[in-house]
């Protein structure tokens, strides 16, 4: 049995990881949604502002996540990032293209070299969000490594149907989470409407996107197996958060509509890891899964990083909250009433 | 190893990680410096009032948010690193560095990173004063950011508050505090600031005489920056200096080698009653290990080592003797203790002599620009040309110290505890270590490429250009064009 200190950590992680989703979801569907929506200089500079102030700050929240990981659960970032080493190098290039985009792009001399710096930032988007859900899918799934837990694995463990499910479902919920976040950032115009279209087609899609995933679920992992009550329970939150999303959408209540999707992000972060739980990586041979309590650093570390956290989180919580609601008055696509 | 480059994965691993630390502590040094200096010039605007330091400001804001940016970036990879190129090291002293970097996001990337997002957007909804906190709080996060993964590095460099699990053959933490009373952070943490300080001022310095060199409109604009930041720069040299003096003297007790060969000493030199010379130039054998040939200066490694005029220093060879004895029941009687000589001997003179040179051009800069003044720098173009090209030289001085630092370590990546060798994933194929490294190259090229593109087309368009966002912004009726560098960027 993992000790108080090691599950509480493992929540913590979780939450971070969370957090990031939830946070980063709408950044990266505002990225995408640069090419997916928008179709004027004026609109790509008023869906850049409703993230500008916010971006940066929210992926800090996966620096703190991978943080986190290494300093409470060394074996598992150890094997983690090592293992998924080409995933998390095209996932590096992603928020470093995009991370860069915003800035590059606004002092840009010329449209076409704005426009390419537009496309940079709306694929990087894309990339990041695609293979996380494809990473974090291939962990659930399990993969070949040694009792170290080194992974030496081919391009089928990385690419299978499952993982490109996830991928897809995953960068698809951030996509449609961005739209939702613009519903609420920006007066309603021509953009908005736009959105809203688009929303009405990609529900009914996402709720087929989550029973394939939920199908590939059952056919690639344990999950249904170890923890079938809490794996369709999950499952069921899911959906029944989808379809509260679609249906706050189409009643015009955006603030809802937006926190139900929000939190069927969240979700799928929780069903994957309370189905990882006890274990923290899964070999496919079973006696080789990295198991939470041979995990972590020491008690006297984890006691610091608990402190520390604990003092931390609520502060930056703070400031990080306000920031949102010193900006929270809507934006106005320039030539637009 | 690979048959057909000669080249191993641990070069490849090692490579990577010196290309990225590297280019990404370009930006790091270049952002917190120039923080420093618009802080110090918002300041000013909110005490004096004086217009023109708002202009300031935002003109040298606009370069400090794009290294900023590069800075960031390039910065994730560094964290993720550990784990995807050096996953034994990571397992072996997760307990100890992992806190390192974790507290770092928590206390610091959060507060860089939310009150820079609230400075460049709020310009027009604070009071003055707060949004002058807003800058202050960022320059105060980016320097907490420094603190804590300098104490990373010095505990790479002298491991202190730990002890070795043998039953998880592991590094674990036994005194958390003690990684921040950790005395090579104080050595290592405050030279670090300097060097900040003489980085971001050298491109403001440089910066503003090409813009001088085009054209002479904003002369008072830019006398005013450069009279800011020669004087940031002249308290970083003299920082510098005394910090960069006792790290050296420092290192013959923590790790003699890494002394030995920054000075070229083969052989031991000096005794109780003897002066030791320095060399200005030498070339030691990488074979042989033994200096072939130098210029020497009587007396001057005496006064250097030992504020003294007489001293003793080890030679590579004793030291490297002195080691196998020490660590060979652990590490085995093949390890080869000797450090790269000549690069860490020329690098550390670069150093110096990048310090001595910023030093002497920040004094001229400083005298130049004093209100009394009467010089017309404008004139002599070649002065200009002068400071403008010194905007790169700082880089090379950074550079140089990192390399001292992290190849002098050989060959540990922990000093005494991990050795390089035994940190690097095992797992990660030679393919993927081969395209990560030529795709990061690229990458680096293109972002250096583009931020310095950038960085000149800022200056073209003046601060001048600045004015006209100024007045949008105070446009009651869309106060989010603010944005404080929006605006007509590429639509003119």
């Amino acid at each position: 049995m993992p000790s108080v200190l090691q599950i509480l950590w493992f929540v913590l992680i979780a939450v971070l990881f969370a957090g990031f989703f939830f946070l980063e979801g709408f950044d990266f569907g505002i990225g995408m949604s640069l090419k997916g929506v928008a179709k004027n200089d004026e609109e790509e500079d008023a869906l850049i502002e409703s993230i500008g102030p916010h971006w940066d700050g929210n992926e800090v929240w996966l620096i703190t996540a991978g943080g986190a990981m290494f300093a409470a659960m060394p074996y598992w970032y150890a094997s983690l990032f090592s293992g998924f080493y080409l995933i998390l190098f095209i996932i590096l290039l992603g928020l470093i293209f995009r991370g860069v985009s915003f800035e590059f792009r606004e002092q840009m001399e010329t449209s076409k070299y704005r426009r390419l710096w537009t496309t940079i930032a709306a694929v990087s988007s894309f990339i990041v969000p695609f293979f996380f859900g494809l990473m974090f899918a291939d962990v659930v799934k399990g993969m070949p490594m040694n009792a170290t837990g080194d992974i030496s694995a081919g391009f089928f463990d990385y690419f299978n149907i499952f993982s490109i499910v996830a991928g897809v479902a995953v960068a698809l919920l951030s996509y449609m989470h961005g739209l939702n976040y613009m519903r609420l950032k920006l007066h309603n115009g021509s953009l908005v409407q736009r959105a809203i279209a688009q929303l009405k087609v990609l529900y009914p899609v996402l709720l087929a996107g989550e029973v394939a995933f939920a199908v590939t679920l059952y056919i690639y992992t344990d999950f249904f197996t170890n923890k079938p009550m809490i794996t369709l329970g999950m499952l069921v939150v899911i959906v029944a958060l989808t379809l509260a999303a679609w249906y706050t959408n189409i009643k015009g209540r955006e603030g809802w509509s937006f926190l139900a999707l929000g939190l069927a992000i969240v979700s799928v972060v929780f069903l994957l890891l309370i189905g990882l739980y006890p274990r923290v990586m899964v070999a496919t041979d079973p006696a080789n899964s990295i198991l939470l309590k041979n995990a972590t650093s020491t008690p006297y570390t984890l006691k610091w990083m608990t402190v520390i956290a604990l003092t931390m989180v609520p502060i930056v919580l703070g400031y990080q909250g306000w920031s949102f609601w010193v900006f929270r008055k809507r934006i106005q696509v320039k030539g637009e009433k | 190893m690979n048959l057909i480059t000669g080249l191993s994965m641990l070069d490849l691993s090692r490579f990577q990680f010196a290309m990225t630390t590297i280019f990404h502590f370009f930006f790091v040094p270049l952002s917190i410096g120039l923080g420093l200096i618009v802080a110090i010039m918002e300041t000013l605007y909110v005490v004096k009032g004086d217009e023109q330091y708002k202009r300031m400001t935002k003109f040298w804001g606009r370069i400090f948010l794009l290294s900023f940016a590069v800075g960031v970036v390039t910065g994730i990879i560094q964290e993720f690193q550990f784990g995807m190129n050096w996953s034994r090291y990571s397992r072996y002293v997760g307990d100890i560095f992992g806190p390192a970097l974790a507290v770092e996001a928590l206390v610091a990337f959060f507060c860089e990173s939310t009150f820079l997002g609230l400075w460049m957007f709020g310009w027009d909804r604070f009071k003055k004063g707060v949004h002058l906190a807003f800058i202050w709080l960022v320059s105060l996060g980016s320097a907490f950011s420094a603190l804590w993964i300098l104490a990373a590095n010095s505990f790479m460099q002298n491991p202190v508050g730990f002890k070795i699990d043998h039953e998880f053959d592991r590094a674990v933490l036994v005194d958390f505090p003690a990684l921040l009373t950790n005395h090579q952070l104080w050595l290592e943490f405050p030279h670090v600031l300097f060097a900040t300080m003489l980085i971001g001022p050298f491109v403001v310095i440089g910066v503003s005489a090409f813009s001088l060199l085009r054209r002479k409109t904003e002369v008072d604009f830019f006398k005013k920056s450069v009279h800011i930041a020669s004087l940031i720069a002249l308290i970083g040299t003299v920082g510098i200096l005394v910090t960069g003096d006792s790290h050296a003297y420092n290192l013959q007790f923590d790790q003699p080698m890494k002394f030995a060969a920054m000075e070229g000493i083969s052989e031991d030199v000096g005794g109780k009653d003897e002066q030791q010379p320095w060399s200005v130039v030498a070339y030691t054998n990488p074979e042989t290990h033994e200096t072939e040939w130098s210029l020497d200066v009587p007396y001057l490694l005496s006064i250097l080592a030992h504020h003294d005029v007489k001293g003793y220093n080890k030679g590579t060879e004793t030291i490297n003797k002195e080691l196998h004895e020490k660590y060979d029941d652990k590490f085995g009687e093949d390890m080869n203790y000797y450090v790269p000589t000549n690069t860490l001997f020329y690098a550390f003179r670069v150093m110096a002599a990048v310090a001595g040179v910023l030093g002497l051009l920040a004094a001229l800069a400083w005298w130049f620009t004093r209100e009394k003044s009467t010089f017309d720098i404008t004139k002599y173009r070649w002065v200009l040309w002068i400071f403008a090209l010194s905007t790169f030289i700082p880089f090379f001085g950074t550079t140089a110290g990192w390399l001292i630092t992290e190849l002098g370590r050989y060959p540990w990546v922990v000093y005494g505890v991990l050795t390089i060798a035994d940190a690097v994933s095992p797992n990660v194929s030679f393919a993927s270590l081969f395209i990560s490294n030529v795709v990061y190259f690229l990458t680096f090229t293109a972002l250096g490429g583009v931020m310095i593109y950038l960085t000149r087309r800022v200056m073209i368009q003046g601060p001048e250009y600045v004015d006209e966002t100024v007045d949008e912004e105070q446009a009651p009726a869309d106060p989010f064009s603010a944005d404080a560098f929006d605006g007509q960027g590429g639509k003119n």
